[in-house]
């Protein structure tokens, strides 16, 4: 099944992003990634619902009841750009240490705490290159991973 | 001038007053007490129920014997959580409500106070929307909105939570702006390029059935559906929400299809080449199993909510907008056309002739309620208003009653709450003073909401109380009958049932029993000239009647259990 992403515009009210899970979540729906966070228009936010619905036409009617909800829009993979955050906090030791690093750079993780025995990198990306990067880590003992949830805009062409 | 200072409690009264709220139903409590110190003082007639569950049924019947907005008030914690069965009912139903909670203090919010419950986050999923009050100032705004949404659109329950201190907080009157809901615009007109696609459809259509409900009612569109269907004559089913949208005894009226709908009023929609379903939701109790429901009919869906288009039935027509203006556009849309129904219309009135609903009442036999029920309306001379419960006797009521005007049958059709009969009724006699209001439940029913009998008694309002007695859960007994092997857990009633003649009386009703066929008429008369107090009547019937016909759950609507005997065939 695909992915399919809706950009929710929503009022920064509060209970607004129980209100929108809720309606996901009472309705049998389930969600891969959401995300929410301020836009540049005061008193506005932006949710990425990141969905393999084929209900998701269903998904969209029902949390457009929602009053808080001005607008849903559903984003054309094709032109969508994406992007993700990870912190990664990996082992390292003086014989692992110069490996872990190249690897980092060459996946254009950003180090940006390293101690005696650990790295942190921090990395954007697609799903896909961040699941790559921790494929590369796992060997070395991966201590911890946070990862954002997905957001997305779409592109002028 | 300065400004006079009030209390956040005053707001709320003086909004509900500025709101034109006549009425309210609740009880009291220690959080929301300050707001019933303004409230004594004020035009707006409290009724106090003895549970908040009745209270808030009260508000129902009150909003839907009216189409107004009904209110209901409780206090944090228990009295919010009590609320919550009307609240889900309501949504359900789309009935206009209006909920205020008292709350334990803003700053012992989170601290597991005295009370305290999460009401905004208990009441999410149960409300259409809802708000928790940050300030006293907020009050009129909110409130304004509050009533906006709840009657505006697709109506549903609107709860609005105040903190106690927000209700002692002094504050002024501030006048609510006009209203700014970026993300709240129903559509109520529809676009007229769905309205001629309709109009070619329904040009075109040998067999079309008017498919109706709630909507219809909600938008107060029953005089246009009439216009409709008469003009063009299209036969018309009525859905238990919809009954009393268009006249039962008209020739087109087919009246309830479904699980315990008319054979005519469910075959139409499997033999019919057209559905025009305006304010319905093509739920799993008229539709059966949807992969066989109406296989070879096209589908005009409108209705004032996108959600439900599509949702279970893909719409060749979809047609987002409110019931009214979508028949006006059709009424103009087919203006000059003539639609060739007769054979069809002469068919259904065939199989309405072959297939009757029926019932067998012995002389000497117990009662069975629907030739009760017809007792009943040829005693009734003007039109009453009729309150159910949930269960066998709703199924009855709604098949052998004739309803033949919008807001004369309230019942709790999409959350099928039982209890909602008694204070219903006591809601909806509240807002006609002068109506017949007939409160018509089952004893099962009945033992979930009892106390507020005492409401009616202790308010001076008439209801006239039914209770259909077979000892029984009866429909759960049907069911247990059909597809348990008769193995009755836990659905009989009969080791301790009260004695409800005493139970009126020791409420300060009056109380009655009907037993036998020769009683009915004798009791029933008695019953309709006691206008000083609400009635009782016992009305002790078979615990062993099953309600026909029938669809099994899941099933097809092709295949309609129509008595015992088609049972054996399962």
């Amino acid at each position: 099944m695909s992915e399919r992403i809706l950009s929710v515009l929503v009022e920064d009210k509060p209970g607004v992003l129980a209100r929108v899970s809720s309606t996901i979540s009472r309705r049998g729906f389930n969600i891969n990634s959401l995300s929410v966070g301020p836009t540049h228009i005061e008193g506005r936010s932006k949710m990425t619902i990141v969905t393999e619905l084929d209900a998701v036409e269903q998904v969209k009617k029902q949390l457009n009841k929602l009053v808080n909800v001005i607008k849903i829009v559903e984003l054309d993979p094709e032109m969508t750009i994406e992007t993700e955050v990870l912190l990664l906090k990996v082992s390292i030791n003086k014989d692992t240490q110069t490996s872990v690093i190249e690897k980092a750079n060459l996946s254009s993780a950003k180090s940006v705490d390293v101690g005696q025995d650990y790295a942190i990198f921090e990395m954007t990306g697609s799903s896909k290159e961040l699941n790559k990067f921790e494929k590369l880590m796992k060997p070395f003992g991966i201590i911890e991973m946070v990862r954002g949830g997905r957001i997305a805009i779409q592109s002028n062409l | 001038m300065t400004k006079e200072l009030i209390t956040g409690a005053e707001l709320i009264v003086r909004s509900l007053e500025h709101l034109n709220v006549s009425t309210v139903f609740g009880v009291p409590g220690g959080a929301i007490l300050p707001a019933y110190d303004p409230l004594y003082d004020s035009p707006i007639r409290h009724i106090l129920a003895r549970h908040e569950q009745g209270a808030g049924h009260m508000a129902e019947g009150y909003a839907q014997a009216t189409g107004e907005l009904g209110v209901v008030i409780a206090t944090s914690g228990p009295g919010a959580t009590n609320l919550i069965t009307p609240l889900a009912n309501a949504l359900m139903d789309s009935t206009p409500l209006l909920a205020i909670t008292g709350q334990v203090a803003s700053t012992a919010i989170g601290n597991d106070a005295f009370q305290e419950a999460y009401t905004v986050g208990l009441s999410m999923a149960a409300t259409k929307h809802n708000y928790l009050i940050t300030d006293a100032s907020e009050i009129p705004q909110v409130l304004k909105e509050a009533k906006y949404i709840a009657t505006s659109g697709r109506p549903g329950p609107v709860l609005v939570d105040v903190p106690k201190d927000i209700l002692n907080q002094k504050t002024i009157w501030v006048e609510p702006k006009s209203l700014d809901l970026p993300g709240y615009k129903p559509t109520l007109e529809p676009n007229p390029k769905m309205i001629q696609q309709a109009a070619t459809l329904i040009k075109s259509s040998k067999k079309p059935i008017l498919y109706v409900g709630g909507g219809i009612i909600h938008s107060k569109s029953h005089k246009e559906l009439y216009d409709l269907a008469t003009t063009y004559n299209i036969p018309v089913v009525t859905t238990l929400m919809g009954r009393g949208a268009f006249p039962d005894g008209h020739e087109l009226c087919l009246e309830m299809p479904g699980m315990h709908g008319n054979y005519t009023a469910t075959t139409s929609i499997q033999n019919s080449d057209l559905l025009i379903a305006i304010g319905v939701r093509f739920d799993d109790r008229v539709t059966a199993n949807p992969d066989f429901f109406a296989q070879n009919a096209k589908v005009i869906h409108a209705d004032i909510d996108p959600a439900e288009i599509g949702k279970v039935r893909e719409a060749q027509v979809p047609i987002v907008g409110d019931a009214k203006s979508v028949l006006i556009g059709l009424i103009e849309a087919l203006k000059g056309s003539d639609l060739d129904t007769a054979s069809w219309i002469n068919d259904l009135k065939d199989m309405k002739q072959n297939f009757p609903l029926s019932y067998d009442q012995k002389d000497d036999g117990p009662l069975k309620v629907p030739y009760v029920l017809e007792q009943l309306q040829n005693l009734t001379e003007e039109e009453a208003v009729v309150v159910s419960g949930v269960g066998q006797h709703q199924m009855w009521i709604s098949q052998h009653w004739n309803f033949t005007e919008p807001h004369t049958w309230l019942n709790s059709g999409g959350l099928g709450t039982m209890g909602y009969s008694l204070p219903a009724a006591i809601g909806a006699q509240t807002a006609f003073p002068d109506k017949l209001v007939l409160a018509l439940d089952g004893d099962g029913c009945f033992q979930m909401t009892c106390q507020e009998l005492i409401t009616a008694s202790t308010e001076n309002i008439p209801i006239k109380v039914v209770v259909f007695n077979n000892g029984n859960h009866g429909m759960v007994r049907q069911w247990q009958k059909i597809f348990y092997n008769s193995k009755f857990s836990a659905s009989e009633l009969t080791h301790h049932t009260p004695d409800y003649v005493k139970l009126a009386e020791s409420m300060g009703a009056v109380g009655l029993r009907m037993t036998k066929k020769d009683d009915v008429k004798k009791i029933f008369t008695e019953m309709l000239n006691t206008n000083d107090k609400p009635v009782l009547i016992d009305c002790v019937v078979d615990p062993d009647d099953m309600v026909f016909p029938m669809v099994p759950a899941g099933g097809s609507n092709d295949q309609i259990i129509m008595n015992k005997e088609d049972l054996k065939q399962l």
